[in-house]
């Protein structure tokens, strides 16, 4: 039967078995609107601002895996997903976005509505379509899904003029894909694992060091029984929290900038790292001069180029995280290798002597809410089981220090576009894909801000997320810096004229709290959770000058940690110690 | 490091956006062109590039591996690495009066190169060949006036048996 390029295409999102699209219709895209008024199978989420869409249907994919779907309008539909875009590229989240285009004969025309959708897309997609005819729609779609979601994970942007949605064409969706110039590697190389193994095992001082690759992969119970059968140290990034679980012994917390002690020291004197799904990040290396001076680096990832951009690696193994590590245990266990366990003694003595310094304490007797403990109460409260969303400041890194996460796809955050307004639409994305999980945005008075009109779509769906606001009346995270590196200029960074969020939750229909006084803390939390099916807003009145401790300088090496006052009476005096 | 000169071909897909991805590639993570041609080949789908960089050895893996990912890319060479051939084309139209016009043409049969447009005050010579051979001659036309000059860019191929189509040689493509 002949169909429309609309019909297609929606037939296609359900073929593909996509559940949820989230969009915001316009004059290019209504073909396809009318498309999907027609059926009930493809569920259309109305947002109020497609950034907010394209954040929604990233939340959706970090905690499924599977791809976030969005749906916009030419010119400023496009241009308002871009920053979604953007922040999907840089975690690898594999996202399709649709958008109408202005009919073909229009194009390059300066057409109402009309931007170069491919151009202004292009440096932030994993790649992207323009299709010309309709019979091509329906493999582009295939082709947008498979690549989306296959190697390196990221999103893929299908242009779609107006008049290619009103022609017809046969409909057929391919069951498979196969591109000549697309083949991502996914087994490791046997010679290399060999040599990782011996290399690994050889250590006196080694570190385990994950990223999001390992999520990406699914491959947190290979690097579990890795990390287990070696007894070694593990550290998680950022993005790869989760994949090791928080409360095991052998994980050291997050590392990098604010990572903790422990995790940086560790990094710094390692002899033998192994680096898996991770990218070597600046944030998670300081001043690359300074970085693991004495390590020989093995680096798995399914992403060539990242291996050996910023650092020298003695091993490089492209491929999939899960396939490898399994791979890798396995050839541990054939060659009979064990580990160095007189050095590996040694070696733990030394970690727990710097965990002892606690770097993530903080003053428990203030009078204030210190925004810390709303977190940790927040984990008890949830029993670490939430799926917890984050803006981008300082609220974000104490939720990563003091959420303990003990299971991936869980901690949804914007780690390398660093996107502020990306937590409320996020949440949004996580709640359908889990509706009957918990959902927590932890986000700060500034980001929150700028998203806010998404409690409009939640209160059209019934989303009842958490929203818990640790709110401090400053842009922290800028407040800090200019506190440690401006001599305490703290240039546009305060938050003047901030509205009653009660009072704006309300007006949205929702239902907020003002917590100003340490002791409501917990009690709020437990009231607030309870409560299944409401969005309640929680305004918590935080400690203004709190800083996110520990914390390494641009510029730092992983041993020239600031510590927080109370962690720096605690640390150990630097001692004369046998590296090599 | 060392900053060298590469020569990397590369097989694409012949698609209308390809070109832009690999401009857009090397400008956003700031590789420099020196040159960059590219026309479809005996495969009507595919199309050859032949981009000239320098960079330090580091530089030009990260620049291969990049160019790898690209969607439409389907092999990459470093022609550096091997035996090669590099030709470039250059058209040049220069003054050719009174003495100057014997003198001018002297010059362009030294360097093979053909005189290809006449008028009673202009030449215009076509070379073909390596790009220091092409400078070389730049610098003999200094005896007269240079009014225009055009170059193609440089093309490469490797010598030998390997050959860089889909089915010959194979370089490893992976994302
Ligand atoms: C869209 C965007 N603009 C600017 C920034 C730079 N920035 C990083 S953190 C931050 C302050 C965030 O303040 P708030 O949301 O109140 O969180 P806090 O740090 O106080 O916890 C800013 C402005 C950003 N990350 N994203």
């Amino acid at each position: 039967m002949e169909l429309t390029g609309a019909d297609i295409l929606v037939r296609c999102l359900r073929d593909e078995g996509v559940k949820y699209i989230f969009g915001y219709p316009g004059g290019a895209a209504l073909h396809i609107y009318d498309a999907l008024y027609k059926q009930d199978e493809v569920r259309h989420i109305l947002v109020r601002h497609e950034q907010g869409a394209s954040h929604a249907a990233d939340g959706y994919a970090r905690v499924t895996g599977e791809p976030g779907v969005v749906l916009v309008t030419s010119g400023p539909g496009v241009t308002n997903t871009i920053t979604g875009i953007a922040t999907a590229y840089m975690d690898s989240i594999p996202m399709v976005v649709i958008s109408g285009q202005v009919p073909s004969h229009l194009i390059g025309d300066d057409a109402f509505q009309e931007v170069d959708a491919l151009g202004v897309s292009r440096p932030c997609v994993k790649h992207n379509f323009l299709v010309r005819d309709v019979n091509d729609l329906a493999l582009t779609i295939k082709k947008a899904f498979y690549i989306a979601n296959s190697g390196k994970p990221g999103p893929v942007m299908v242009d779609i003029p107006k008049d290619v949605t009103a022609a017809v064409a046969e409909y057929h969706y391919p069951e498979t894909v196969s591109m000549r110039s697309y083949n991502p590697t996914l087994r490791g190389h046997s010679g290399q694992i060999k040599k990782a193994a011996k290399l690994l095992l050889s250590a006196k001082r080694p570190i385990i060091y994950t990223g999001g690759g390992v999520t990406t992969a699914g491959g947190e119970q290979e690097l579990r029984s890795l990390v287990r059968r070696l007894d070694y140290p593990c550290t998680n990034t950022l993005m790869g929290l989760g994949c090791f679980p928080a409360n095991d012994p052998l994980f050291i917390g997050m590392l990098g900038m604010h990572g903790t002690y422990e995790a940086n020291m560790a990094m710094h004197d390692c002899d033998v790292m192994l680096a898996v799904g991770a990218r070597f990040d600046d944030r998670i290396t300081g001043d690359l001069n300074k970085f693991a001076p004495y390590a020989k680096i093995i680096h798995i990832d399914i992403d060539p180029a990242s291996i050996g951009k910023n650092v020298r690696v003695e091993v490089p193994i492209v491929g999939d995280a899960k396939l490898v590590l399994a791979d890798l245990v396995a050839t541990i266990e054939k060659l009979e290798l064990e580990p160095n366990y007189d050095a590996l003694k040694a070696w733990w003595n030394q970690i727990n002597s710097w965990r002892s310094v606690d770097s993530l304490s903080y003053d428990r007797n203030s009078s204030k809410i210190k925004p810390q403990y709303v977190l940790e109460k927040l984990y008890e409260v949830t029993n670490g089981e939430a799926f917890v969303t984050s803006d981008v400041g300082q609220h974000q890194m104490w939720a990563a220090q003091f959420y303990r996460f003990d299971s991936p796809r869980r901690w949804v955050n914007s780690g390398g576009l660093g996107t502020m307004g990306f937590g409320l639409p996020a949440a949004m994305g996580v709640h359908l894909a889990y509706p009957d999980s918990d959902v927590v945005c932890v986000t700060g008075e500034a980001s929150i801000i700028m998203c806010i009109q998404e409690l409009s779509t939640c209160k059209q769906y019934d989303i009842p997320i958490k929203i818990i606001n640790l709110n401090n009346r400053y842009m922290g995270m800028v407040r800090q810096w200019q506190e440690f590196f401006y001599d305490r200029r703290y240039s546009h960074s305060y938050m003047d004229a901030l509205p009653d969020f009660v009072a704006l939750a309300k007006s949205f229909g929702h239902d907020g709290v003002l917590i100003e006084d340490p002791a409501d803390v917990e009690g709020a939390l437990r009231d607030t959770m309870k409560r299944k099916n409401d969005l309640v807003f929680m305004d918590f009145i935080t400690d203004q000058e709190e800083n996110v401790y520990p914390m390494i300088a641009a510029g730092s090496g992983h041993n020239e940690m600031h510590l927080s006052p109370k962690a720096e009476s605690d640390e150990p005096a630097p001692q004369e110690r046998e590296l090599a | 490091m060392e900053e060298n000169r590469h020569i990397i071909s590369v097989l694409l897909e012949n698609e209308s956006g390809a070109l832009s991805r690999v401009a857009g590639l090397f400008s956003a993570r700031g590789y420099n062109i020196e040159t960059l041609t590219v026309a479809p080949t005996d495969d009507p789908s595919l199309s050859r590039m032949t981009i000239v960089t320098t960079g330090s050895e580091s530089v030009v893996e990260q620049i291969t591996k990049q160019l790898n990912k690209l969607i439409e890319v389907v092999k990459v060479l470093n022609l550096a690495d091997r035996n090669h051939i590099e030709r470039e084309l250059m058209m040049v139209k220069v003054r050719a009066t009174g003495d100057l016009r014997d003198e001018v043409k002297r010059l362009a049969e030294i360097f093979r190169g053909r005189i290809i447009d006449v008028t009673e005050s202009i030449y215009i010579i076509e070379l073909t060949g390596e790009c220091s051979k092409l400078d070389a001659f730049i610098e003999t036309l200094k005896v007269t006036e240079i009014l225009e000059l055009v170059r193609s860019g440089v093309s490469g191929i490797a010598r030998g048996e390997s050959s860089m189509s889909l089915n010959g040689h194979k370089s490893k493509k992976n994302n």
